[in-house]
């Protein structure tokens, strides 16, 4: 038992703090911003291909490094950090989704593409499969703009969809460095996932953790910018910073990341050991550190002022990104009414006869 | 990063389940279940002294005074088990988890050598003697005084809430030992057996009904010289370093006791009809959470050694489980309703969950408000400017 990271790990930490901290800076995240598929290409290819980050958990016979979910939460809150413009978590949910469920065939097929970067890939909810061709609508596709390969889970299957065969509109997104888009397909082709349950299950569990760090490391983010300007902006000829108001607010919100931060690893470490408590530590980060995010998030305009509510200030991307962290794959409240049932609120208490 | 047991601490295990349910199911099995911290005080006396004898009562410690040297796995299991079988609230929490730590750490041999050991054998119980009725948060501001007479310190003046004085052999005082010295400065940290003349301990009865805590004064008290941990007038060094001990693997074993309180707040969900409502739910959810964070929010703080990031995380420890248990307490009385309000017997005795209601509110006031705690991780944690002092003078 040892609850902290390896030297490996640590490693992995420092090396992709500072890419991130270089490589995906205000200027570039606003410009990827600016396009309807808020993808920052070139960072996408330094990120697969130089680094290895995005086959990072995937095994080493389909191009990847066959690391765990520490790792990824590792990537994951790096990105977080910097409100990254990176299709990071809708290709982790398809690449999940196809380990766990997909033929022989799909995997060697498409995870060697899908770890280098050279494909996106992202993952929906909806639709009807019948006969082998998907009809309906799909919202709110995670970079859909930007995907060339589709995970849907639908009413019948669930299955993979190639870009070419349905028609993707980007979506006017208020997170615009996470867009959503809309696929609607019209009888389009799609290849069944030989388990689909259980690919599910994989994309849901690590897409559950991957955005509960990078709330963590959004969180952090909000902190730190703001303890930095609490300790130059003065007003009443103090630092704001020494007022007790503003000081005791960024207290409580290291108090909450350092938990969010308990629980993003143990979820990641739970996952990786396949311990029996893994489900509820799953839910349990994502709960909380969309709370986390949305509060550090809020406070972080507050304690600007008049700065942190304008376009200009990086305030609102990290707050945008808290929103969606916290609705994308469940709400809190969601997240918690499973953890109720997980701690067997819904049956009777047999032992209190006794 | 790994959370899993080995073999080797599986067996540590099972071992300590053994121990504690032949004693829990034997001869102490009246005293298994309980809660208060004044219950029963002699058989828990007596309980502490059976830890002791058979070398659970300080397992981190080295073995050289009592202890097993038991790793931090080790200390994990044996708390999660003790927490687990019912066992009762350590009568000598004080002087295992504060005093033992500090003079270990502060100590001379010698005073390791007679200390240490009495308290590992859970003949010696120990308290606190911090606050004064002018020094709360503003703990500095002490007036208890100490001088020395020949081979003796000799104390005069008043603590307040020192909780369970009325049970303990000893216990630790921060007295000014520099006569017009202020603040921080000229402060010692002296250890003062209780049993004397110069000592009265006063109980003070709280929110609960209960008297945990008391009034202790000191009117020509003494103590031998050689019953000062550290330099003289470097008390408050001292006091410091031990605040800190309370963040360490106690913290770990105290959150195993929440674990039987939610689980009552459950069963009182489950039994009542409460757990149907989904703000209730919630609740639990949130509870639940927050429970297991601890765990694993201390065992990061412990596995990832001193300095840097964990040891300015570490000072949000306090926070976090005062509070969880603050939010805990007001969800069991809100699981259990109106009933929750009424008693058991005439003398103002109330279920354990009611009580855990009354209770809780002190958590976040004893070892440190979470006011002046969160001053703490602002200035030290996050480096923001020093509040400003007024000179009360
Ligand atoms: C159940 C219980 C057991 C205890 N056991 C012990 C014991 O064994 N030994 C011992 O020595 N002491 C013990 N204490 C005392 C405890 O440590 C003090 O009560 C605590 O430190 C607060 O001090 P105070 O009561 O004087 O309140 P005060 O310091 O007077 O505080 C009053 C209020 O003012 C706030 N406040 C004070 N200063 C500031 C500031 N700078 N900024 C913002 N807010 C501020 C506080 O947060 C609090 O809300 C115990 C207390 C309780 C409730």
């Amino acid at each position: 038992m040892r609850f902290s990271f390896s030297d490996e790990q640590a490693m992995i930490a420092e090396t992709v703090r500072s890419f991130f901290a270089e490589q995906a800076t205000s200027e570039r995240t606003r410009a990827a911003m600016e396009t309807a598929h808020g993808h920052d290409a070139e960072l996408w290819r330094s990120a697969a291909q130089e680094l290895g980050l995005v086959g990072l958990a995937l095994p080493e016979e389909y191009g990847g490094s066959g690391l765990g979910q520490i790792e990824s939460a590792i990537v994951a809150e790096a990105a977080g950090h910097q409100v990254a413009a990176l299709p990071l978590l809708s290709t982790a949910l398809a690449v999940r989704a196809l380990v766990a469920g997909g033929t022989a065939d799909q995997r060697a097929h498409w995870l060697p593409k899908l770890a280098s970067g050279e494909v996106i890939g992202s993952y929906g909810e909806g639709g009807r499969i019948d006969g082998g061709r998907l009809h309906g609508r799909i919202d709110h596709v995670p970079h859909g703009a930007v995907a060339e390969l589709f995970v849907i889970a639908a009413d019948g299957g669930v299955a993979l969809l190639s870009r070419d065969a349905a028609v993707v509109t980007p979506c006017t997104s208020m997170d615009q460095t996470r867009p959503y888009a809309r696929i609607d397909a019209d009888g389009a082709a799609v290849e069944l996932l030989a388990d689909g349950p259980a690919a599910i299950d994989a994309a849901m569990r690590a897409g559950w953790i991957a955005l509960a760090a990078d709330a963590l490391g959004g969180a952090q983010a909000c902190l730190d910018r703001t303890v930095a300007y609490a300790k130059e902006r003065v007003q009443f000829g103090r630092a704001i910073g020494s007022f007790q108001a503003i000081k005791h607010r960024l207290a409580d919100m290291m108090v909450e990341i350092e938990q969010t931060r308990s629980a993003v690893y143990w979820a990641a470490c739970a996952a990786d050991e396949g311990a029996p408590d893994a489900l509820l530590a799953a839910h349990a980060a994502k709960a909380l550190a969309a709370d986390t995010y949305r509060f550090c998030a809020g406070n972080m305009i507050q304690l600007h002022g008049g700065i942190g509510f304008t376009w200009e200030h990086d305030a609102h991307l990290f707050f945008k990104r808290a929103q969606s962290d916290a609705t994308l794959l469940g709400t809190p409240e969601w997240h918690r009414e499973r953890i109720a049932v997980l701690v067997g609120l819904d049956g009777t208490c047999l032992d209190e006869a006794a | 990063m790994k959370l899993g047991f080995t073999p080797e601490e599986e067996a540590f295990r099972a071992e300590a389940v053994a121990w504690l349910q032949a004693e829990l199911s034997g001869p102490f099995a009246d005293l298994r279940g309980i809660t208060s911290l004044t219950a029963a005080p002699d058989r828990r006396r007596a309980w502490e002294r059976r830890l002791g004898e058979a070398r659970w009562g300080c397992i981190g410690w080295p073995e050289a005074y009592g202890g097993r040297d038991a790793t931090l796995a080790e200390q994990v299991i044996f708390a999660e088990e003790y927490a687990r079988a019912g066992a009762p609230p350590r009568l000598n929490h004080i002087g295992v988890e504060l005093a033992g730590p500090t003079i270990l750490a502060f100590g001379s041999d010698e005073q390791k050598a007679r200390l240490l050991p009495p308290i590992a054998r859970g003949e010696q119980l120990w308290c606190q003697g911090y606050s004064e009725p002018n020094a709360g948060s503003d703990l500095a501001n002490v007036r208890t005084r100490a001088w020395r007479d020949g081979g003796d310190w000799v104390i005069e003046g008043q603590k307040v809430w020192t909780s369970l004085a009325q049970f303990s052999d000893w216990i630790f005082v921060v007295a000014r030992t520099e006569p017009g010295s202020k603040g921080p400065k000229g402060l010692s940290f002296l250890l003062v057996p209780i049993d004397q003349p110069g000592v009265t301990v006063r109980p003070i009865r709280q929110i609960t009904g209960d008297a945990e805590f008391n009034e202790t004064f000191f009117d020509g008290a003494r103590t031998a010289a050689a019953n000062i941990l550290g330099e003289p007038g470097q008390g408050w060094q001292v006091a410091m370093a031990l605040l800190g001990f309370e963040r360490g693997v106690s913290t770990l074993a105290q959150q195993m006791g929440f674990r039987n309180e939610l689980d009552a707040v459950i069963r009182a969900a489950k039994t009542n009809g409460a757990a149907r409502d989904p703000l209730i739910r919630q609740r639990i959810a949130k509870a639940e959470i927050g429970l297991r964070l601890m765990r694993y929010g201390a065992l990061r703080m412990l596995s990832g050694g001193t300095g840097g990031a964990v040891e300015a995380a570490a000072l949000t420890y306090k926070i976090q489980w005062a509070s969880w248990r603050r939010s805990l307490g007001e969800l069991a009385i809100d699981v259990l309703g109106i009933a929750g309000e009424i008693g058991e017997g005439a003398d103002y005795g109330f279920g354990e969950l009611s009580t855990l209601f009354l209770y809780s509110r002190a958590d976040t006031i004893y070892g440190g408000t979470n006011q002046i705690q969160r001053n703490i991780i602002a200035e030290r944690a996050l480096g923001l400017p020093r509040e400003p002092r007024g000179d009360i003078g």
